[in-house]
């Protein structure tokens, strides 16, 4: 039993350090076109910004949405904007496995001695996705500035655990999406409505969509434990489901059994990867 | 004449190869329907708290949102038109060779993109819109004629969305790595071609300028004629501006191109 689990513990360290090599290379590798990097991370910093400029439009109309002021929506946008894309850093090429399975290119990653899904999230690993994480958290420092906060630990504390485990969450999303790849082949964009369109539903608050919706981030697809549950809590603001107190507190439990799932997914996956033939 | 033939088994060819992906087209679909949904739900607080915001009323505010989920993919708004194997080939080197061939670059590559986008109109729009119709009120028009002059309007769209795309994907010959150019032309058109918010709710004169940048042409122009936001002489007005950056794209890619074709070693061993 012991000896299994260091045996677990090994692959996962090696797994880990296999991922800090190989996206190491592809850092090395943009680096090379290093003006064409800067002119490109610059650029994508910036107008990742129009989407929050979206946000402002709106609010310049109106004080409210669905009841929260701009500083309460720039709350959750910084906090959904960050925890996707740490997510979106390293994991975000996840969906080009659908094109390595349809060619059959990910027999290469099978024979080599490092763990399958470590080197499928590293490859054609990108620092300018940087910019996205910047981008959120630039949000989200002007939105503390902003809100009248009292910051206790355990605010604190849930603010910094939910940027991390939401950030495991929409990680979890993008192996589940890749695993599905397996069986549906040229469905990557199947992912896209739980990544993107999540981190969008997630910048607004919850009351502006309808119950059922609500309920399914919640119990189906858990991506309301990425930012809406715990936010509202700091927020100090009641959800709209009326679901008991410590379900604000339950992202990290929730993350963990994400990553079960994702895990137990991508290995049913991963067996049932046939190569082409031609 | 005979040119004509090619270019016409080209778009076809185009058509055919996305009609091919059902699963993707299926997945596509899904994933429009679910972003309809949250703009709309957003959209429905926005025009309950400012009726008549932007010139719309909430009626027509939702038909925005779905107009805009039906011709994403038409107007290869987030990507996924030719320009990925264009700048594929221009990376490896291979488009030295179709710069052999015996026919126009740019127009074999327009040609491929509009049978894309005839079949992304009818696999990827009219799904999206009928969930949509039967989800919300929508305010669609009866009048054959609307729909008409707005299927005219998408076609100059994708000219424009087309010529838009072949401009940065030429940043390829000099960039080599040119998936930050496509992350930078998606968020551009995401944000000015008023997917995210319509134009006319931008606010004084930045709400004015937005309305004249190409972008523009992609998806505010079609969606207001079948809005009936434009009417009579301003849908000619709109097609005229759609058509006048067009024009000038195509004309800027062809200078562009042959600068490249000029300037850039073509990759490859």
């Amino acid at each position: 039993m012991v000896e299994a689990i260091r045996r677990r513990a090994a692959v996962f360290l090696w797994g880990v350090r296999a991922y800090g090599f190989i996206a190491g290379m592809w850092v090395r590798s943009t680096l090379a076109y290093r003006t064409s990097f800067l002119i490109m991370a610059t650029g994508n910093l910036l107008t990742t910004f129009l989407d929050f400029v979206g946000i402002m439009i709106m609010f310049s109309h109106v004080e409210m949405l669905g009841g929260f002021t701009l500083a309460e929506v720039a709350f959750l946008y910084g906090t959904s904007s960050t925890a996707f894309g740490l997510a979106d850093l390293f994991l975000g090429t996840f969906d080009r496995i659908g094109t390595r399975i349809r060619d059959g290119t990910l027999d290469t990653l099978l024979v080599r001695p490092v763990p399958v899904l470590a080197q499928v999230a590293a490859d054609r690993f990108a620092l300018r996705r940087l910019g996205r994480v910047a981008q959120g958290g630039a949000v989200l420092v002007w939105s503390l500035l902003q809100l009248d906060i009292e910051w206790t630990a355990g605010r604190v504390l849930l603010t910094a655990a939910m940027l991390v485990s939401g950030g495991v969450i929409f990680g979890c999303v993008f192996v589940l999406g890749g695993a599905f790849q397996f069986w549906a082949q040229d469905a990557s964009e199947v992912q896209n409505a739980f990544t993107y369109g999540g981190t969008t539903l997630l910048q607004y608050p919850p009351t502006l969509f309808a119950k059922d919706l609500v309920r399914g981030v919640v119990f189906v697809v858990p991506l309301a434990f990425v930012n809406w549950l715990p936010a509202l809590h700091v927020l100090g603001r009641e959800d709209p489901l009326g679901l008991p107190g410590w379900v604000d507190l339950a992202s990290p439990a929730v993350a963990l059994v994400c990553c079960a799932l994702a895990g137990l997914a991508w290995r049913r996956g991963l067996r049932a990867y046939r190569s082409t033939g031609s | 004449m005979r040119l004509l033939l090619l270019y016409s088994t080209v778009l076809r060819g185009g058509f055919r190869r996305y009609a091919t992906y059902r699963v993707a087209t299926a997945a596509g679909v899904f994933t429009n329907t679910v972003f309809g949904f949250i703009l709309a739900y957003t959209f429905q607080a926005l025009w309950s708290e400012r009726p008549q915001l932007g010139g719309y009323d909430e009626a027509q505010a939702l038909t925005f949102v779905w107009i805009g989920q039906a011709m994403l993919a038409t107007v290869a708004l987030m990507g996924g038109g030719f320009e990925e194997e264009f700048q594929q080939r221009i990376r490896t080197g291979d488009v030295a060779v179709d710069l052999y061939r015996p026919i126009d670059l740019q127009l074999w590559w327009l040609a491929s993109d509009l049978g894309r986008a005839c079949f992304h109109l009818l696999g990827r729009g009219v799904a999206p819109m009928a969930v949509g119709a039967f989800a919300f009120d929508l305010a669609l028009p009866s009048e054959p004629s609307v729909w008409a002059a707005f299927g005219v309007s998408v076609l100059l769209a994708v000219l424009v969305s087309f010529a838009v795309r072949y401009l940065f994907a030429l940043c390829a010959f000099w960039l080599l790595d040119s998936n930050g150019v496509s992350t930078l032309s998606t968020l551009l058109g995401v944000f000015f071609s008023g997917m995210l918010l319509p134009l006319t709710v931008f606010p004084g004169s930045f709400g004015e300028a937005v309305q004249q940048l190409p972008w523009a042409a992609m998806l505010q122009v079609p969606a207001d004629v079948l809005l009936g936001a434009r009417e009579g002489g301003d849908v000619a007005a709109g097609w005229g501006f759609q058509l006048g950056w067009a024009a000038v794209l195509f004309a800027a890619g062809r200078a562009v191109q042959a600068l490249a074709v000029r300037r850039v070693v073509v990759q490859g061993g």
